[in-house]
């Protein structure tokens, strides 16, 4: 019986490949190449035509590096290309430097994952607010639930009575402002 | 030992089964054969070989499958309306439908063709044919949507259309109701059809860089009717060959009355020569009256021209031009071979399916050996011209595509099933049953120089019980078949829109890489663009009122107007202002008897409204966009006649008295 069970089974490959005899030169359709690469979420669509994405123009950015590394361990790479509307508050890599020493290599530490993705999320707001659109005393409630508070004084905008907004990027999905200090959620 | 025996030959039984049921199902319609399941699988992500453009035949559409998972990825508005997308519904695409005798919302859409280059399908345009108002569109493949429509006057059912040369010189057009040429008397008893009607076939010049279609000439023909038709190839190329039926000339019961003559004929047209004569200034400019209406990617606005003036040369004045070659039985398929060497005529009442030989054909013509004349033109020996008959091949031979192995594939429509048969020797090689009632078969590039032959797909006529079934009213099917072997496989079966005659496919990349994602913006030269919000308005001009209205995530701008009086022409021109790919918006305003907006990125399409009572009316996003899509939505005071509202429009202009209304959870004023 041990015997003949490898030679069934040998005699039932036969049978299987001379089924596929006519077809043995076909290339297999799975194996396109150019279909590899679709595997991520919307981060990882080619696209070289359109406006780029916020997450694409962080990128982009010299001035943002740390921003992005937070982004990609907080897993916020793909929520953030998607459609949006998004406002993103994007600290530059000095407003990180400004928090006290060692602050920034403790919560890309994976315990603090979840102190990262609180922290990241107080800085995107869904809408895509035009500059325009900033009102002094108004509350915008942020993707991470809590609140920060606008002032606008002679056409300069300060959240939560710290952070100045440098710089407005349009972006597809949304806007980029520029701060200069990162936003802390209020503690509870 | 003995066990072992008696177990090994179960064993070895049990194989054979296994090798018989696993690629040999024969006649089961319910069964697919070998490892099918596996070469129809796309897994998720991963793309399609092949593009297959598919007739929507009665739906006057064009549909967009992949190959070989048979998944739907579009359908193209041609010749039809489309609320979904607004086509013929928007300002900017009803001059796409219209005709010398106006607005034409609907055709029956059947053949199709590619683009080709040396013979080749090269994936810039396709050509679809309208069968019952006799038109021709081009349907550009970067953006997958309808370029151009061109009417054909001195015509009537273009059935024979739209194949074109192997260089993409011509696309032709061939009528299947001979009918009074449009500059004689139309109002004449049907029954002096022998006198009065007549046919004929076009040639459409294509320009080659921007594919642009001109009515060349038209040949003045007996009155018959053109069935199908394809050009020469290779060898044959500067030759057109047409099936045509009906050559009793009946006008009435054809299913008796056309079927009296043992053969009908394949037209052989020497397009070259004829093209020769028209350079030579010969011919007679008829005063017609024709639609052509082409559609401007910058601009996004079609515009539809009545052309005057047509080339017409009569054939039977012209001896070298066209040639009659007698087909037996009322030929349906026309179709030439990849060599360009046989031309397979099928006759859809024919036993037999004849195969011609242009080289024969070449001589036969040389030292004319005629068998008379049919209303003047030649007639050629049938047997002077035969390469030989594929006997007995099954019953109602149709359609005929090439593997260019050497091999020819036939519907039969009545036995019910697809004819391997050989073009060297016309020895059928395998037949395979079909589910059911094939018409049209389609293999890529099937013909062409260069048939790409890894699989062929019938289209069904008839599906009965081939699906869970939907009322009286059923989808129709295509079946895929491996041809990669000897033996014809049948693989999946999936249903099809409208009702699908002619298909085409080629190679994915051919088209992919070329397919436009958004339109930019910079370059839209629309009439009514807003460029940005800031240039987002409304105008009045007596009672026409012009909203140029933009949409961006997620929000148009302005999005409250007033001063719209009952009885206004408003047109809202709206421009999306994204250049994100993927990212439409759609426009809907309340109770408008007409479709929605579909405005791509980069792009302005318009609506045109007339409010009828006092209302608040109520417009938003159609396409769900964003987020925040629900909230992409405003207002449009319309107050009565004579009304002295003033025209006003805003965004963002909140009212000051939130007490009265619940404040946004978003944003909120301290």
């Amino acid at each position: 019986m041990k015997k003949i069970l490898p030679m069934a089974l040998l005699l039932m490959s036969t049978a299987i490949l001379s089924c596929n005899s006519g077809s043995k030169t076909i290339k297999e359709t799975t194996n396109n190449p150019d279909a590899t690469a679709i595997a991520g979420g919307q981060e990882s669509v080619k696209d070289d035509v359109s406006q780029k994405d916020v997450v694409k123009v962080a990128m982009s950015s010299p001035d943002h590096t740390t921003l992005v590394a937070a982004l990609k361990q907080a897993d916020l790479v793909t929520s953030l290309s998607n459609a949006g509307p998004f406002t993103v508050f994007a600290p530059t890599n000095e407003a990180f430097n400004k928090l006290p020493a060692g602050t920034v290599d403790d919560l890309m530490k994976q315990a603090n994952a979840d102190k990262l993705v609180n922290i990241l999320q107080y800085h995107v707001f869904v809408s895509a607010l035009q500059p325009d659109y900033f009102k002094d005393g108004q509350t915008l409630n942020m993707v991470n639930g809590d609140n920060l508070k606008v002032s606008v004084n002679s056409g300069i905008v300060t959240l939560n009575g710290k952070a100045h907004i440098v710089k407005s990027i349009p972006a597809s999905n949304g806007m980029i402002y520029v701060i200069d200090e990162v936003l802390l959620p209020p503690s509870k | 030992m003995k066990k072992n025996l008696v177990q090994s030959l179960a064993i070895i039984a049990a194989t054979l089964m296994f090798s018989i049921t696993g690629c040999k199902p024969k006649n089961a319609g319910n069964a697919t054969e070998g490892d099918a399941a596996s070469k129809v699988y796309v897994p998720p992500g991963k793309y399609d070989e092949f593009y297959n453009l598919v007739s929507g035949g009665f739906s006057g559409q064009v549909s967009v499958y992949g190959i070989p998972s048979g998944r739907l990825f579009r359908v193209i508005p041609v010749f039809s309306r489309d609320p979904e997308s607004g086509w013929g519904y928007t300002e900017e695409t009803k001059p796409m439908l219209n005709t010398s005798r106006g607005d034409v919302p609907w055709d029956d859409q059947h053949h199709l063709e590619l683009s080709q280059t040396n013979g080749e399908v090269d994936g810039r345009w396709l050509f679809a044919n309208g069968n019952n108002t006799p038109r021709i569109a081009r349907i550009d493949l970067k953006t997958f949507r309808t370029a151009e429509i061109i009417e054909i006057p001195n015509s009537s059912g273009n059935h024979s259309s739209p194949f074109i040369t192997e260089n993409t010189e011509y696309v032709v057009a061939g009528t299947r109701f001979s009918v009074p040429m449009d500059n004689q008397p139309q109002d004449v008893p049907i029954d002096t059809y022998k006198k009065n009607f007549k046919g004929t076939v076009s040639f459409l010049s294509v320009d080659p860089k921007s594919g642009n279609m001109k009515i060349a000439f038209q040949l003045l023909l007996p009155g018959v009717s053109f069935d199908l038709s394809h050009a020469g190839k290779g060898p044959s190329n500067g030759w057109f060959f047409f099936s045509c039926y009906n050559s009793e000339q009946a006008h009435t019961l054809l299913e008796v009355n056309a079927s009296q003559r043992d053969k009908d004929f394949i037209m052989a047209v020497n397009w070259k020569k004829a093209e020769e004569y028209v350079k030579q200034g010969k011919g007679q400019v008829q005063n017609v009256s024709y639609a052509h209406n082409v559609y401007n990617d910058s601009t996004h606005t079609a515009t539809s021209t009545i052309e005057t003036k047509t080339l017409v040369l009569d054939a039977k004045n012209f001896p070298d031009i066209v040639y009659l070659i007698p087909c037996p039985k009322s030929p349906h398929g026309c179709d030439v071979d990849p060599t360009g060497a046989y031309i397979v005529g099928s006759g859809k009442l024919a036993a037999l399916i004849p195969v011609f030989s242009f080289e024969k054909m070449q001589k036969a013509i040389a030292v004319k050996n005629f068998d008379g004349n049919y209303a003047g033109l030649p007639v050629l020996k049938y047997d002077a011209v035969l390469h030989g008959e594929v006997k007995k091949p099954g019953l109602g031979p149709l359609h005929t595509e090439f593997d260019g192995r050497g091999n020819a594939y036939t519907t039969m429509f009545i036995s019910s099933e697809i004819v391997k048969w050989r073009l060297s020797d016309l020895k059928v090689l395998d037949r395979h049953a079909t589910y059911y009632s094939p018409g049209h078969l389609m293999i890529p590039g099937g013909d062409s120089r260069k048939p790409f032959g890894k699989y062929l797909i019938a289209y069904k006529k008839i599906t009965k019980d081939r699906y869970l079934p939907t009322g009286p009213e059923l989808c129709q099917a295509a079946q895929l078949f491996d041809i990669s072997g000897d033996k014809m496989k049948l693989l999946s079966d999936y249903p099809s829109i409208g009702e699908p005659h002619y298909a085409q496919a080629l190679p994915a990349d051919m088209i992919s890489k070329n397919s436009v994602k958004i339109f930019d913006i910079q370059k839209n030269q629309h009439p009514y663009v807003a460029l940005g919000e800031k240039n987002s308005k409304v105008v009045r001009t007596g009672n026409r009122v012009d909203v140029y209205m933009t949409m961006i995530r997620s929000h148009f701008s302005p999005d409250n107007i007033e001063g719209i009086k009952v009885g206004d022409e408003v047109y809202f021109h709206l421009t999306n202002l994204e250049q994100d790919w993927d990212v439409p918006h759609g426009f809907a305003v309340r109770d408008a008897p007409t479709s929605e907006l579909l405005v791509m990125p980069g792009e302005t399409q318009t609506l045109k409204w007339v409010p009828d009572q006092v209302q608040i009316a109520s417009f938003y996003c159609t396409d769900f966009c964003s987020a925040l899509h629900q909230e992409m939505q405003g207002y449009i005071r319309v107050s009565p006649k004579g009304s002295n509202v003033p025209i006003s429009f805003s965004l963002g202009n909140n009212s000051d008295a939130p007490g009265e209304a619940a404040l946004d959870d978003s944003i909120k004023t301290d």
